[in-house]
């Protein structure tokens, strides 16, 4: 089912994070110059310009800052899947992705839910997802 | 930065709009060419006399340098040719850069235009997919996410800090169409209902189908030249008081905020040049790819308070009869959205309405007029003040 799904594009800017998920770990980039953590792998920070780039783990909980339910799906793929979260979530050390909920109670997820990270394998790579955190595991 | 070098240097002296709706039996380009020869046919002026051309891109006809593809197509040998890639703010954008090309000397007489045949020229799978492309293609598409659930989450944050509800966001969508029913040239002209926007199918909650723009085939153009020049042309000429863009983001995972965005600065940039404000702003034509983007741009560009669009539809205040009215020809949702053209045709109607044409849809008071363009996830915005006097 996962099959046919977009796996990880890996370029020279975001190989670090792709093999971190491999791992089935969230990380984040961060300026070495002036603390900024930013989640879109970068040459350089966007705040300061420093190329001086170093790599943390992130604890992988946050909230959810806001959320779909989609019911149309972009691309073939994920009609199966509908309907299915898409969100965003403020990880606990600041930065912002967008994901999928997944498992127990997505589609009942609210604006400020907690949830944490887990990993959804797409080809030989994996993709970080996040699940509410008050469903326990649920992938 | 106080900024009045673009004040009333230019004018917009003709307008035209292609067929629109379902129309297979046109290309994209010819629907563009359409529009532009509206256009010049109501300046006098002869196609020799263009000088300069500006247009954006096309997902249906994707040539690699559409601007000179557009020259070529229209037999035009410009001193001046762009081809704008800000997504839906660029036929506002495409203003900025045609005045600043004249007011420099580059050209006298320039066309911008926009459109494609997104409904004939590919199938619904076709432009739902090529649509998904404005996601991250690494961090964002990987999970699904369409356009409309980007801005479904804009919604839904826009309802959790405001509570705007999702009755008022029907309500712009019907205003809308309410508007479009008096356009003879709009896609969509049934009358409906706040109910059945509410009932209408789910696309990504919180928005339906009502509350997305159309997928039409569609050209728009418009031609600028100086305000000197402008006067001796049997139209009448629009002059341009104030423009401004501002930039933020492309992808919405890296915006700073979900409910305040860049239409703001634009804005004030464009009430500074013009020396106005929003209480000197007749009527508006705002970017609508969903119910809740004009909401958002209202309350970004000062005409009303933050948070307070949704209260000020519920009262008609929109309404072409009411205090303020928004998007008189039925905007993307109801009049016309094809790639980069939908945010053209607001600036079409603008003029057409300080001009005083639009019969049963005119306006009362039509001396100055706010037109906002914007394109991404709110990503990429141009504001501008249009006005039918020199001032």
């Amino acid at each position: 089912m996962t099959g046919q799904r977009p796996e990880p594009f890996v370029n020279a800017d975001s190989e670090v994070y792709w093999a971190a998920t491999k791992e089935s770990r969230l990380v984040l980039q961060e300026c070495a110059d002036c603390g900024h953590l930013d989640l879109m792998p970068r040459h350089v920070c966007p705040k300061c310009w420093s190329a001086n780039r170093t790599w943390t783990d992130a604890v992988g909980t946050g909230t959810v800052h806001s959320f779909s339910i989609v019911h149309r799906a972009p691309l073939p793929v994920f009609r199966e899947d509908c309907p299915y979260v898409v969100a965003l979530i403020d990880l606990a050390e600041g930065p912002r992705i967008m994901t999928n909920i997944v498992g127990d109670g997505a589609l009942e997820v609210v604006i400020g839910d907690r949830v944490e990270v887990c990993f959804e394998d797409r080809g030989e790579a994996k993709v970080p997802q996040f699940r509410l955190a008050r469903a326990g595991g649920g992938s | 930065m106080t900024d009045t070098t673009l004040r009333n240097r230019v004018a917009i002296v003709g307008v035209g709009e292609s067929e629109i709706g379902k129309v297979p039996h046109m290309t994209g380009l010819g629907l563009n060419a359409q529009a532009a020869k509206r256009a010049l046919d109501e300046t006098g002026l002869k196609p020799s006399d263009i000088d300069g051309l500006l247009t954006a891109y096309s997902m249906t006809e994707p040539y690699f340098m559409l601007g000179s593809v557009m020259c070529e197509y229209l037999g035009l040998k410009p001193t001046f040719n762009a081809s704008m890639v800000v997504g839906g703010a660029s036929p506002a954008v495409m203003l900025k850069h045609a005045a600043e090309a004249i007011v420099s000397g580059q050209a006298e007489v320039i066309l911008c235009c926009a459109g494609e045949n997104r409904a004939t020229g590919q199938t619904r799978d076709q432009a739902v997919a090529a649509l998904a492309a404005v996601g991250h293609p690494y961090y964002e598409q990987p999970y699904g996410a369409s356009i409309p659930s980007f801005y479904a989450m804009i919604t839904r944050r826009h309802m959790h800090e405001y509570g705007t509800t999702r009755e008022q966001l029907a309500q712009m969508a019907v205003t809308t169409r309410d508007h479009a029913v008096r356009h003879p040239n709009a896609h969509m002209t049934k009358p409906i209902t706040v109910e059945e926007v509410v009932n209408s199918k789910p696309i990504a909650e919180p928005l339906n189908i009502l509350d997305c723009c159309l997928i039409s085939d569609a050209g728009g153009a418009y031609i600028v030249t100086t305000a000197e020049r402008a006067k001796d042309l049997k139209s009448d000429p629009v002059y341009l008081h104030g423009i401004g863009e501002y930039h933020t983001h492309e992808h919405l995972m890296c915006a700073d905020s979900l409910t305040e965005f860049g239409a703001l600065e634009a804005g004030r940039r464009a009430y500074t040049m013009a020396g106005l404000g929003p209480e000197d702003m007749n009527f508006a034509e705002l970017y609508d790819c969903f119910s809740v983007v004009p909401m958002i741009e209202m309350e970004e560009l000062g005409l009303c308070e933050r948070g307070g669009a949704g209260a000020m539809v519920e009262a008609g205040d929109t309404r072409i009869d009411g205090r303020l009215p928004v998007n008189t020809h039925g905007g993307m949702l109801s009049h016309a959205h094809a790639g980069a053209a939908g945010g053209l045709f607001g600036i079409i109607e603008a003029v057409r309405q300080l001009r005083g044409q639009e019969g049963e849809r005119q306006v009362a008071n039509h001396d100055v007029a706010l037109v906002h363009n914007e394109g991404g996830i709110l990503s990429s915005h141009c504001t501008m003040i249009l006005g039918r006097e020199e001032r």
